[in-house]
């Protein structure tokens, strides 16, 4: 059980550490800014969770969230009201992760492989569409989504809180949750149940890109551009968040709740490093330290459970 | 002696696994290792083969008392194991396997070890190719391959862990070739096993663990069958096949004219409620295909399937499920289970549809559905949260068996519901059948025990190269049987 909460204490350490060394962390500006910035990563990998689960893997995220954020800025620029431009971006992303689950599921290709393919394929049609020149010209109420502030907590905590209830929810207490466990725990198991395999993979992918596509929303109402090379790099943060987590890529493993605290833990390093004047290079290096750390005490959790 | 192991102990967390293991063994003999599933005789051999520290008790190799901390000073001394589960490089040759992790220089020279592989497989007459690919081989071959690394050394013990469990009849007499070989050149031979009928013909004496103590030792022709069951469950169990037979009811699973190519030729039979219907035949005859047809996990070419008189044709085993059909595969641990989750999950896997509302998984009927069958198949687990994996064979197999069962499916296909596990869990497995078929299910047990089949099927069909090639009535014999599948 100790073990377990381990990422947990982890993080409660490194926040108290953080207030005892740096006067400006404990303000309210900067612990805004962490949640802000941690955001995106944040919802991404809670996609990024159900898929590792079901014994995926999805390396095209950060395309996607360039795809799904670049569409959705071109929308309102061409007048859309802003609901409606966040969802198209939302669908965009949607249709990507649907995408990605049909070819595993049908052209039975390894997911790694698929989305290696992807990643490039996403981001080529989103430089291809944009021309290659960001989205500058939106409405100054669009940045509401990013950097506005709801009941005084950042109004992206409310998004996130949202969309992790859900998968947590979703994961836990649905049929497609359970299924997603069978399925990354043992997929012939499963297809021998009766499971509909192919569906809930594909299923788990589309709302992987629905969630990659909200956090391609939230990354361009922070910056106020849609960026066509924005997110590269972010797979391998969500996918180090789920990890840090618990969760296995070997499939079947994995909750909401790692998966958050995993990625707070690299927001608050990274924004630590920062506040203590440690170069990001470094910041760099100890992030990579953490993934293993971590990985290697949850092997050695799981190796002595019953 | 050879080896001899006294008052070996070995605890994995709070659990021991081994208490008081006793053995010996002298060379020039076989000696059999018998015990329940969890009796702890892999724990005992995993120590003699270095692969586990004892907690305590003596270790004495040749009358030298010795301490061995990893395989390799087995190796060093002359003990090799011959694993269950293959430990085999798929993508390397026989050859290679063979010699991997013994080569004698740091250069790599394959024409050496094709030249020593092909003369070892010569001299054992081994059904195998040196230069042949291990994934290109069979379970058997795969088997042969270990059998093969474990004697390329010289070693004077050798270990076989179940060799057989997974190989056919002619198969089979190869290992014991090979068994009575070694055994004439002087090597002692530990052989772990489960299947009574096979031993009287090799063994000279036997070992019997029981709960992680050793019961009893001693000459192999001293023993009775009914007395070498009794030490191995510590009770009588003199009618572990016996069943009172029911009158059957209407058909419930029709079968027509099936095809499924190359394995299934033109099958048809009835499956009436209430009845347990024995399949029988050799490895290859094509009982596994079969049951995966009917279930939908091989599309069938041609023929008719009903369901209590409904036209049914599955195309996948989600159909099957819909009418009522459930397949206990042959391979749990690769179509049956999901080891790394719980209980729980695995037991509500087939039933979730009507656990939901609105795709909600409801909680606790989910747990009342998941006690009941628990309680119902007997499965002794540290609780619902134990992962499935962790189970004995007996206790797994029954979880397969309860998933279907919550899921209330009407006709069971049973594929070799007894393999690898004890005589013990046995009882049960056909106890759940018997109940099974008393409330009204309709049963197809595919087994290659015969002795199993005669004495617990209502009457048994017995395929021979795809096709049905007879009907036996309850209470025919082993060679009837045999007749018709060769």
């Amino acid at each position: 059980m100790i073990q377990r909460l381990l990422p947990f204490l982890f993080l409660i350490a490194l926040f108290v550490a953080l207030a005892i060394a740096s006067p400006n962390f404990l303000t309210n500006t900067n612990l805004s800014s962490v949640v802000r910035q941690t955001a995106v990563i944040n919802v991404m990998a809670l996609g990024m969770t159900m898929v590792i689960i079901a014994g995926g893997i999805d390396l095209s995220v950060g395309s996607i969230l360039a795809f799904g954020g670049l569409l959705g800025t071109m929308a309102i620029e061409k007048g859309a009201p802003i609901p409606a431009g966040v969802a198209v971006g939302v669908l965009a992303g949607g249709a990507w992760g649907f995408v990605n689950g049909l070819l595993t599921t049908q052209l039975k290709i390894s997911p790694f492989i698929v989305t290696l393919g992807t990643l490039g394929i996403v981001r080529g049609i989103t430089l291809i569409v944009s021309n290659g020149l960001p989205v500058h010209s939106l409405p100054s109420r669009f940045s509401f989504l990013g950097e506005g502030s709801l009941g005084g907590v950042p109004f992206v905590l409310w998004v996130l809180l949202v969309c992790a209830v859900s998968v947590h929810a979703l994961l836990e207490h649905t049929k497609l949750g359970r299924h997603a466990f069978a399925i990354g725990s043992n997929p012939e198991a499963a297809y021998y149940t009766g499971i509909p395999v192919a569906f809930s993979t594909v299923a788990v992918y589309s709302l992987c890109g629905l969630l990659t596509g909200l956090a391609g929303m939230i990354e361009a109402s922070r910056l106020m551009t849609g960026q066509p090379t924005a997110g590269q790099g972010y797979e391998l943060q969500a996918i180090a968040a789920v990890v840090i987590g618990g969760g296995s890529l070997r499939g079947g493993e994995g909750t909401v709740v790692g998966t958050l605290i995993g990625a707070f833990i690299m927001g608050l390093l990274s924004n630590g490093s920062d506040l203590l004047g440690i170069s990001p290079y470094v910041q760099q290096a100890l992030i990579g330290a953490v993934i293993i750390l971590a990985v290697t005490l949850d092997e050695i959790r799981k190796r002595k459970a019953v | 002696m050879l080896l001899a192991l006294s008052g070996m102990a070995k605890r994995f967390g709070g659990v021991s696994a081994l208490r008081n293991g006793t053995l010996a063994v002298k060379p020039g003999e076989v000696h059999l290792l018998m015990g329940e599933n969890g009796a702890g005789k892999s724990t005992l051999m995993k120590i003699a083969a270095g692969m586990l520290k004892p907690d305590g008790g003596t270790f004495e190799w040749r009358g030298q008392r010795v301490s061995l901390s990893r395989p390799a000073d087995a190796a060093r001394l002359g003990i090799a194991m011959v694993h269950q589960e293959s430990l085999l490089a798929p993508h390397l040759t026989v050859a290679e396997n063979i010699y991997l992790g013994r080569e004698a220089s740091w250069r790599f020279q394959l024409p050496k070890i094709l030249h020593a592989a092909a003369r070892l497989i010569e001299e054992h007459r081994f059904p195998l190719q040196a230069d042949w690919r291990v994934d290109r081989l069979s379970p058997a071959g795969r088997q042969m391959v270990e059998i093969c690394r474990a004697i390329a050394h010289g070693s004077s013990l050798l270990i076989f862990d179940e060799p057989t469990s997974s190989l056919s009849n002619a198969e089979t007499e190869q290992v014991f070739r090979i068994v009575g070989d070694l055994k004439k050149r002087g090597a002692g031979v530990i052989y772990i096993t489960h299947r009574l009928e096979e031993l009287r013909t090799i063994g000279d004496r036997v070992t019997v663990l029981r709960d992680g103590e050793t019961v009893h030792t001693g000459d192999l022709a001293d023993l009775s069958r009914e007395e070498l069951i009794r030490h191995m469950v510590g009770r009588e169990l003199s009618a572990i096949y016996d069943r009172e037979p029911l009158p059957p009811g209407g058909v419930a699973l029709r079968v027509r004219g099936l095809s499924s190519p190359p394995f299934v030729k033109n099958v048809s039979f009835d499956l009436r409620s209430g009845e347990i219907v024995g399949l029988a035949g050799l490895v290859g005859a094509g009982r596994t295909e079969l049951c995966r047809a009917i279930f939908g996990v091989d599309r069938a070419l041609s023929g008719e399937v009903e369901v209590h008189g409904a036209r049914f044709s599955a195309r996948s085993p989600r159909d099957a499920r819909e009418a009522g059909i459930a397949l206990i595969p042959e391979d749990r641990g690769r179509h049956g289970l999901a080891r790394l989750l719980p209980v729980a999950p695995n037991l509500s896997a087939a039933s979730l549809d009507r656990l939901c509302r609105a795709g909600f998984v409801e909680a606790q009927r989910e747990r009342a559905l998941v006690e009941t069958f628990v309680e119902k198949l007997r499965i002794r687990t540290a609780g619902s949260k134990q992962l499935a994996g962790r189970l004995s064979g007996g206790n797994q197999q029954k979880v397969v068996i309860g998933k279907w069962v919550a899921r209330g499916a009407k006709v069971f296909l049973f594929d070799e519901p007894t393999r690898g596990i004890d005589v013990g869990a046995k009882a049960e497995v056909f106890r759940v059948m018997d109940s099974l078929a008393r409330e009204g299910a309709a049963i197809l047990m595919v087994s290659s025990e015969l002795p199993e089949l005669l004495g617990v099927a209502d009457r048994i069909l017995v395929m021979r190269q795809g096709e049905i090639a007879g009907e036996l009535p309850r209470g025919s014999t082993q060679e009837e049987a045999m007749r018709l599948a060769v």
